[in-house]
């Protein structure tokens, strides 16, 4: 049994009366590819910025690489990366200033920064893009940068929020190679996401409906356990009941 | 420090490739530096007087042709009566009507005449007031010079010689053009910062940074600099231009100048940061920055003197940064003052530096 | 038909209700400035601080100093001595000094007399402040000359405004350019906000005109405005006391066509502005100047050099202010702002031309 990398506990946001996450508990473990599964609304991206130090919980608590979510969310921020929905990297940058940006507020020496540049490039065959407008790039394209200066200072764990929303499926395909390379460098990879063939790739899945976690194990055991062909169907089963509409 | 010298590149790049801010910060000071001076004169020129000559007597057409000759006047002819001048006065072709009474002369020899009206239109009070009491010198010269004349009473010596120091043509556009330099820094130190931070809120991209380890100080700092860096380059500008075009060169030390400048746009861009860090959208920012732009320029005496407001709104200006900047602009343009003469006016700046840095820091929230 | 015009005249109510603080600050916000600046705004000459030099303190002295001290045009600061002048000038502490001749007294009598003799009274002004520094020693002038002069042969009257209340001047000038700053701002910036969220085009591609598209854009602004001009003549009438004895109705028309042509000016400006941000920066930063400087509301229009006399013509709110200050202050008849209403109806039909002939030449 590896270590628990995440830890949450009975975590609650509240918005006035609107609770977006109701009390939820779970693990993660070290080098899992972690699937995040629910539908628009169920409170995934809102639990997911109470893990990144983004927003306070209203209650509960959690640790994240081993530092408390509430106290030590600074701490937490140097070893995790991020990719939100939103594209959000600077349009008006190109490809190479974006990551001397980022490399410099993670604090990479310049010679890293290179190094490390130079490697991301070859790996995503982005080489000849270097001095390209960001914002002049095909959205796929944009992904697979995001995700990589996300994961440029080696982060502990990557966050990725609907990372392959509005993509083609061949390039969807190439960002699921780039997260197992980076499970396999060791990185615990957290993921969101609403297509459920992309559950399949995951190690463990949880599932949420209405602000609760209502399922969490393999996308094998989870089959079993419903009865089930497929994700999607595992998933629809326990949608069923959701009262939270789009 | 080598982050802060990234992020600062970065804003940097970012306002190169922009189509508009480059142009807007090179073009701007330079066409209102040429533009403006030529429009900012409040100098009383041009009163409009209607003379109503009752008398129709010498000493009746010696003032009319006296103030004539004076060159604030413009004689408008043609008034027969009172309510003819009345007329063209609403028209706002006159703004001084002067009506003679009838035996001016004759009573004037026997000492008992009947006093000379005269009437301003004060909708523009400036205009009014002082076109009255140029009107008034201008009348009692004639008369007093008459009097001498004929050896009634005294001498047409002046009683008093005015001396006008630091500007001795009283040339308006010397008092505007230190205070056009300052409206230039207010208006880019305060709505080019809040631009940039909301449109990075709207955008998203501020999110990719909150969930970095950035510091908040090091964020805002690289948000800051820039903008003191553009102010600055604005400044130097305006004050080239000053010099070129109107042989405008500071009276006082370039040093006192540059700090004080390098206070009032960290006071401004950082009070611009608050603003953008409380607001959810562009369109608040906006407008509420454009409010206190306007009490900026209005009523920390750029164009209107402080002294002339009432009591309650003088102490208002207090809490207006601009209002020290101004007023050390003025003193070390025109006056030379020096940095001692003048440390109550830096220490305010200071403070107010120190106060909207602090909430810029910490009005920005990484975690909601 | 109708009723899809309605239906998106609502939806751009909405959006703006919607938005409660924004609303609040549109609404709120050119009231108060109105207060702040009617009450605040002056270019009368008040409080100039004198200082004194007097090498002898004699009656004739006092007398001069009890004057001036007495006018509320000038608070006295006491005396100093004659190697102090520079010092407080350049300092600022004091705008004007006067110094009396030691033989003050004497030169006096002997002027009197009709005898030659030096001037009696330097008056040193602190000309930096040129606007302070001519009507203080004007005033200083006649002041010091006091009965001795000839005061008493003249009668005067201050026309409209009796008791110097900048306030009256201020208010058509401070709605003149907020209006149109105002306006300008709210409708520029929604239209490009719309083009760079993209739902403009699910707009376009809807069967509605586009010309209908943008006009129900505008009423929901209209609206708006209508209500900011309703506070601000209340205040104006009731706070700050302005007569408006020309007839409210008259006001209100020209008001609302200036309205209407401001919208009209922020709907030009959307049609080139490409992001928000360029919408807000032509809007807010480069209109204000020349709409603050440009349009008579503090530089009198006459004292301009004439090229730029020239250019204010086109300058909306130079006409509305024009206007409006006749109506509100000096109390005419709608009649007498004929040829400014004129005016500023071309320039309503001018704008809301090239405005569609723009936008619609972008759509194709």
């Amino acid at each position: 049994m590896k270590e628990n990398v995440i830890s949450v506990r009975e975590l609650t946001k509240r918005f006035g009366d609107f609770t977006a996450v109701d009390r939820i508990t779970f693990d993660v473990r070290r080098g899992e590819i972690f699937g995040f599964l629910g539908a628009n609304g169920a409170g995934k991206t809102t639990a997911m910025r109470m893990l990144c130090g983004l927003s306070f919980p209203t209650s509960g608590s959690g640790t994240v690489a081993g530092f408390d979510i509430m106290r030590e969310g600074e701490k937490i921020k140097r070893r995790i990366g991020y990719m939100s929905q939103r594209f959000s990297l600077y349009d008006d940058l190109t490809v190479w200033e974006n990551i001397r940006l980022f490399a410099g507020i993670y604090g990479l020496t310049p010679y890293r920064t290179k190094r490390r540049a130079v490697e991301l490039l070859s790996r995503l065959d982005f080489r000849s893009e270097r001095n390209t407008l960001v914002g002049s790039l095909p959205l796929g394209w944009k992904q697979k940068l995001a995700f990589s200066i996300a994961t440029l200072h080696n982060p502990e764990i990557v966050f990725l929020d609907e990372p392959t929303g509005g993509v083609d499926p061949i390039t969807r395909r190439q960002f699921w190679e780039l997260i197992y390379e980076a499970a396999d460098r060791g990185t615990t990879v957290f993921v969101t996401t609403h297509y459920m063939d992309e559950a399949e790739y995951c190690t463990r899945v949880s599932i949420m409906v209405d602000g609760e976690v209502r399922a969490l194990d393999t996308p094998a055991a989870l089959k079993r356990q419903f009865a089930a062909e497929s994700m999607d169907e595992v998933f629809r089963t326990l949608a069923r009941g959701a009262k939270r509409a789009e | 420090m080598r982050t802060l010298l990234i992020l600062i590149q970065k804003e940097f790049l970012q306002i190169r490739r922009n189509s508009f801010l480059p142009r807007l910060i090179v073009a701007f000071p330079i066409l209102i530096m040429l533009i403006m001076p030529w429009i900012t004169t409040m100098d009383v020129r041009h009163v409009g007087v209607a003379v109503i000559d009752n008398d129709r007597s010498s000493v009746s057409r010696r003032i009319i042709s006296h103030i004539g000759a004076t060159e604030w006047f413009t004689l408008r002819d043609g008034a027969p009566d009172y309510a003819t001048a009345l007329r063209q006065l609403e028209q706002g072709e006159v703004d001084v009507i002067v009506e003679i009474p009838h035996h001016f002369e004759r009573d004037m020899i026997l000492a008992t005449p009947q006093p000379i009206n005269i009437s301003a239109n004060s909708v523009n009070a400036t205009k009014g007031s002082l076109g009255m009491q140029y009107v008034l010198q201008t009348i009692a010269r004639t008369l007093r010079e008459l009097q001498t004349e004929r050896g009634i009473t005294t001498s047409v010596a002046e009683l008093a010689v005015v001396q006008n120091r630091y500007n001795p043509t009283l040339n308006y556009r010397h008092y505007m053009i230190p205070a056009l330099m300052i409206m230039l820094l207010i208006l880019i130190c305060c709505f080019l910062p809040t631009l940039n931070i909301v449109g990075e809120k709207e955008t998203g991209t501020i999110e990719q940074i909150n969930v970095t380890p950035l510091s908040k100080l090091t964020f805002t700092l690289g948000k800051l600099i820039p903008y003191w860096i553009i102010g600055l380059f604005v400044l130097t500008v305006a004050i080239l231009v000053a010099r070129l075009v109107y042989g405008l060169w500071p009276a006082g030390s370039f040093g006192t100048i540059y700090l004080a400048a390098m206070l009032f746009i960290f006071t401004m861009s950082g009070f611009s940061v608050v603003l953008a860090n409380i607001s959810d959208t562009m369109q608040q920012a906006v407008f509420v920055m454009f409010f206190f732009v306007m009490i900026f320029v209005l009523m920390s005496g750029l164009m209107t003197p402080i002294e002339s407001m009432p009591r309650w709104s003088q102490t208002v200006t207090m809490f207006l940064p601009p209002r020290y900047f101004i007023e050390v602009m003025r003193a070390v343009y025109l006056k030379g003052t020096t940095m001692a003469e003048l440390w109550h006016n830096f220490a305010a700046l200071c403070a107010f530096a120190m106060l909207f840095n602090l909430l810029a820091a910490a009005t920005y929230k990484k975690q909601a | 038909m109708k009723t899809d015009f309605l239906k998106f005249v609502r939806k751009e109510f909405l959006h703006i209700l919607r938005d409660k603080r924004t609303l609040l600050i549109v609404l709120l916000q050119p009231a108060v400035m109105l207060l702040l600046f009617g009450f605040a705004i002056s270019t009368e000459v008040n409080d100039v601080r004198v200082v004194v030099v007097a090498p002898n303190l004699t009656d004739g002295v006092k007398d001069a100093v009890n004057r001036v001290a007495a006018n509320p045009n000038f608070s006295f600061c006491g005396y100093i001595s004659q190697n102090e002048v520079d010092d407080v000038l350049r300092g600022g502490d004091v705008a004007a000094v006067v110094v009396f001749a030691a033989d003050y007294d004497r030169r006096m009598m002997q002027t009197a007399l009709g005898e030659p003799a030096a001037t009696p009274v330097q008056i040193v002004v602190d000309a930096s402040n040129t606007n302070i520094a001519s009507s203080a020693s004007a005033y200083l002038q006649n002041i010091i000359a006091g009965t001795a002069s000839a005061q008493s042969m003249f009668e005067t009257h201050l026309l409209y405004n009796p008791q110097m209340k900048s306030a009256y001047n201020f208010v058509p000038g401070i709605m003149g350019v907020i209006f149109i700053l105002v306006c300008a701002m709210m409708t520029s910036v929604s239209i490009v906000r719309e083009k760079e969220v993209g739902t403009m085009e699910v707009l376009l591609v809807s069967p509605v005109r586009p010309m209908r598209i943008i006009v129900a854009k505008m009423i929901p602004y209209f609206a708006i405005s209508c209500v900011t001009l309703a506070i601000i003549l209340l205040l104006s009438r009731y706070v700050l006391d302005v007569p408006m004895s020309g007839g409210v109705g008259g006001i209100v028309g020209l008001s609302m066509l200036y309205l209407a042509l401001a919208l009209a000016f922020g709907l030009l400006i959307s049609t080139f502005a490409s992001t928000q941000v360029a919408a807000w920066l032509v809007s807010a930063v480069v209109m204000l100047m020349p709409m603050v400087m440009l349009s008579g509301m503090l530089f009198p229009i006459e004292n301009l050099p004439l090229v730029l006399q020239g250019v204010s013509c086109i300058i909306p709110a130079r006409w509305y202010i024009a206007a409006v200050r006749k109506m509100m202050i000096e109390g005419l008849p709608f009649s007498a702002v004929l040829h400014e209403f004129a005016v500023l109806c071309t320039m309503l039909v001018a704008l809301v031309g090239l405005s569609l002939k723009k936008f619609n030449d972008k759509l194709e």
